[in-house]
């Protein structure tokens, strides 16, 4: 017999004694250190870090380790941490062209001022197990030798580089600079500026919007971009603390750039010129710039005077639907009850089929009745 | 707990900020969802003027650094109250505020030089704390409208003439329009721009 | 056999009832436009919560920003106090706000509830908290926000009628059983929630006042007491709620919503109030359903409670 989900805090209480069991795994084998989940899987902790909309790798390693390495579990546990913090200042904006470049590569030119950098890329490894990395302890540690010559202090990024021969939109701050929108604070109305649009898709789930990216690319969607650059490195965060009234480096943060160089024939009052779509990602987070770039570029769309036809290219479509904790939570909302409302459905279901039913027979003994006398001899 | 205590200090906000708020929360929620009645504040503070105790409890509750209030000339002591208490600016601009304090006198903006929302965010509104003489005693008036069951009688006084003709044509508005709060000491009656307001006297 | 839980001891480690005092402010705000426009959805700055999206974070930040410590909280999901999600919101406010909590509907001054309004009628002073998944009763004909909106400010109704009348020319009725739109105060059409239309006579002319939450939405909505709420229908085809051959299982109601238990492989099946509440109060006053005796009826009135 089924009797509809009912439980107690006792029986809440156990589930979380059998999440936390189950957590652990099997007690023979050592357990995980935040500090090996943060150093090891980078990749993982840089994911939850954009998600939850926090930069901090601590707290995404302990995020991790605490939801089994779900990053969508992870990215929760961040962004609900993160709704109690205080609100200290907001940083002065970040340079990127005063990055501490790590890897910086660009598709659209041979060779350019600062080079191509390939730097950690999974790009050139064939894709074939190293089996020794299963073995855990004893390997030799990677032997990576220093280049000879430093890199070129001096990086220009490849759109300010387009912009100067005039090729590129120009990208300026809107009239008097405002404070960016926030939509953690604040509720999103519809057309979304650009800001809003920028914000939503770096916290957006890596895979919705890289299949939203991919369908541009496909043919749902008007663009071909090329990736002017992509570049990984550390950049410094200043802040302006009101009672000194100068900049002060707060720290590092490794981020991920990515700047799309996307074609546009001009309008009637634009000259043709290359567009930009922008993406930006904590810590090494590849994938998610680039993805991010090209909706960004895709969602352009409406102040270029493009028609707005497929979803990459419709804000209200990718902002709404790109937030993964939101999405998860109301998927996930379909395990809670719903039998009163289903209630009404059965008993919906039911008499409109009584009703039915009684319509065929009606209409059955209808019919039968001017026959009866030539069906009579059957 | 008890704001009612002596020993109040020229200036000082609520007693406990977190749970002071929250009741004063609860009566203006009351006072606007049963409009015409009328909820007396628990504490008793002493504001700078204009501000009687009443319209600074309800400013302290619902006032912060995202919400303009407007409070006419004169009032720099107010304002550097509320600016200390709440972090709100208060702004010369009529239509930019989210809350005014008006006294009901001729001669103060009208209702209609408040924001009164748009049509598709009619939220947008400013909402209007009018500092009366009194909650009753004055001309009869009668509600009708939500929160309001059939009809209710009330009588605020001392708001100047034609201050209920504005009322009658903010409600004409709906769904856009501003709300009222009236306040006497710190005693509130809650007028949101659902109910109809009519002379009792001269129309019926 | 009710329970009633006294002021446990609040979590410190949080601020009175989890949210900061900023974020009250903006929702209390945002609930006194909703209480002064009846039925439109006021849009608010939504926070992220320590609970899942869907699964009542509007609802929670209503509460929230409305409770006090002198208040006692009852919360119900579809129409019980027992039911999981229930249980951990009661023990999420009892924690971090330190309330009193009942499964009382007369005791309580707030019920967070989602999915039914309980049967027994609310009281004045008192407040319900509907957790609404998705306050835009236009939203399955139109899915873009921008639109919607434009057909609130404009009072343009037709898609919805059409689509209410559509079901009329084709199943002899409206096929709509929960989320049934309503008018409120004669201007906006309104999402209900998941309510099954049984409950849509009880929102109009309440006597408590009714606050929604729509967290993932984005959305607060009031509807204040003794307001005019009216299910769509049409002159020729008049609203009506759901009816039951049988009274319920457990207390011989026969005027209370019922919820359908499957009891054997074989078909057998019983229905009992869904308002698990109404149901033991009517128990207590000696009222017997036809199956309270049976194995099955001892089971969902004994050994499910402890």
């Amino acid at each position: 017999m089924y009797v509809a989900v009912k439980g107690g805090e006792a029986a809440i209480l156990a589930t979380h004694d059998l999440v936390a069991e189950t957590r652990r795994g099997d007690p023979a084998v050592p357990e995980i250190g935040t500090e090996q989940i943060r150093e090891q899987l980078g990749l993982a902790v840089a994911r939850v870090m954009n998600e939850g909309s926090l930069a901090d790798s601590d707290l995404a390693a302990l995020a991790l380790k605490q939801a089994q390495g779900d990053a969508i579990e992870a990215a929760f546990l961040m962004r609900a941490y993160r709704t109690t913090l205080p609100r200290l200042g907001s940083s002065l904006p970040v340079d990127t062209s005063a990055m501490t470049v790590r890897r910086r590569v660009s598709a659209t030119y041979k060779d350019l001022p600062g080079g191509q950098i390939l730097g950690p890329t999974y790009d050139y490894t064939h894709r074939l197990f190293e089996f020794d990395l299963a073995g855990g302890e004893g390997r030799a540690p990677a032997n990576v030798t220093p280049a000879e010559q430093p890199l070129d202090p001096r990086m220009p990024r490849v759109p300010d580089l387009l912009g100067d021969e005039g090729l590129m939109e120009p990208e300026t701050p809107p009239n008097g600079d405002p404070k960016p929108f926030d939509l953690t604070r604040d509720p999103v109305e519809f057309p979304a500026e650009r800001d809003v649009r920028l914000q939503a898709l770096a916290r957006g789930d890596e895979g919705f919007l890289l299949g939203l990216a991919y369908s541009v690319q496909r043919g749902f969607g008007g663009n071909h971009p090329f990736a002017g650059e992509i570049r990984l490195g550390e950049v410094a965060v200043e802040i302006v603390p009101e009672e000194l009234g100068f900049a002060v480096d707060v720290g590092d943060l490794t981020l991920t750039e990515c700047q799309m160089v996307n074609q546009f024939k001009g309008s009637k009052d634009v000259a043709p010129q290359f567009t930009r779509g922008y993406g930006l990602a904590f810590g090494h987070a590849e994938r998610k710039a680039m993805a991010m770039s090209i909706v960004d570029r895709a969602l352009k769309g409406r102040e270029l005077g493009e028609a707005a036809t497929y979803p990459a290219q419709q804000d209200e479509f990718v902002l709404y639907h790109s937030d993964n904790v939101e999405a998860a939570g109301f998927v996930e909302h379909l395990k809670l009850p719903h039998y009163v409302d289903f209630q009404g459905e059965l008993e919906l279901l039911r008499r409109l089929r009584k009703e039915l039913e009684a319509r065929i027979r009606r209409e059955q003994d209808e019919a039968s009745r001017p026959t009866a006398n030539a069906k009579a001899g059957d | 707990m008890d704001g009612t205590s002596a020993g109040l200090t020229l200036g000082r906000g609520f007693a406990d900020p977190v749970l002071g708020a929250q009741r004063c929360f609860r009566n203006i929620l009351a006072a606007l969802s049963e409009p015409g009645t009328v909820h007396v504040l628990d504490e008793d503070i002493a504001a700078p003027a204009p501000l009687s105790s009443g319209a600074a409890q309800t400013l302290l509750t619902l006032s912060d650094y995202e919400t303009p209030i407007w409070l006419g000339a004169g009032a720099e002591a107010a304002a550097g109250y509320l600016r200390f208490h709440s972090g709100a600016p208060v702004v010369a601009d009529v239509g930019a505020a989210r809350f005014a304090v008006l006294r009901g006198e001729a001669g103060e903006p009208p209702l209609d030089a408040f924001d009164p929302g748009d049509e598709r965010y009619p939220d947008k509104s400013a909402t209007v704390i009018v500092q009366c003489a009194a909650l009753e005693g004055g001309e009869g008036l009668t509600l009708a409208g939500p929160g309001i069951k059939g009809q209710r009688r009330v009588a605020p006084a001392g708001v100047h003439d034609g201050f209920w003709d504005e009322v009658a044509a903010n409600h004409d508005r709906y769904p856009l329009g501003v709300d009222l709060i009236l306040v006497a000491g710190r005693s509130i009656m809650g007028l949101p721009r659902s109910t109809l307001v009519t002379r009792t006297e001269r129309r019926r | 056999m009710q329970k009633s839980v006294g002021p446990p001891k609040r979590d410190e480690a949080y601020n009175f009832a989890y949210l900061d005092e900023q974020t009250k402010r903006m929702v209390r705000r945002a609930l006194l436009k909703a209480v002064a426009v009846p039925g439109y959805q006021v849009p608010f700055g939504s926070r992220e919560m320590p609970l899942a999206r869907g699964w009542g974070t509007g609802g929670i930040q209503v509460t929230a920003s409305v409770i006090g410590p002198d208040d006692t909280l009852k919360v119900i999901d579809q129409g019980a106090d027992d039911t999981t999600n229930a249980v951990s919101i009661r023990r999420f406010f009892a924690r971090v706000a330190g309330v009193a909590t009942t499964e009382a509907t007369g005791e309580a001054s707030i019920i967070q509830t989602r999915h039914r309004i309980p049967e027994a009628p609310l009281r004045a002073g008192q407040i319900l908290v509907y957790q609404v998944p998705q306050p835009e009763p236009l939203r399955k004909l139109e899915p873009k926000e921008a639109e919607t909106r434009k057909m609130h400010a404009w009072g343009d109704y037709g898609l919805m009628h059409v689509r209410l009348y559509e079901d009329i020319a084709r199943f002899g009725r409206v096929a709509t059983t929960y989320s049934y739109p309503v008018l409120v105060n004669g201007r906006y059409v309104m999402s209900p929630s998941p309510i099954p239309k049984f409950d849509n006579p009880k929102l109009g002319m309440c006597a408590a006042l009714q606050l929604f939450g729509a967290g993932r939405e984005k959305r607060i909505y009031a509807i204040p007491p003794w307001t005019e709420v009216k299910s769509l229908d049409f002159d020729d085809h008049p609203f009506e709620v759901q009816t039951w051959d049988e009274p319920c299982a457990l207390c011989g109601a026969a005027d209370s919503y019922l919820d359908e238990v499957i009891t054997d492989d074989k078909g057998s099946r019983m229905f009992v109030c869904s308002d698990s509440h109404y149901c033991e109060e009517r128990r207590a006053a000696g009222h017997v359903g036809r199956l309270l005796g049976s194995e099955t009826g001892q089971k969902l009135t004994g050994g499910a409670k402890e």
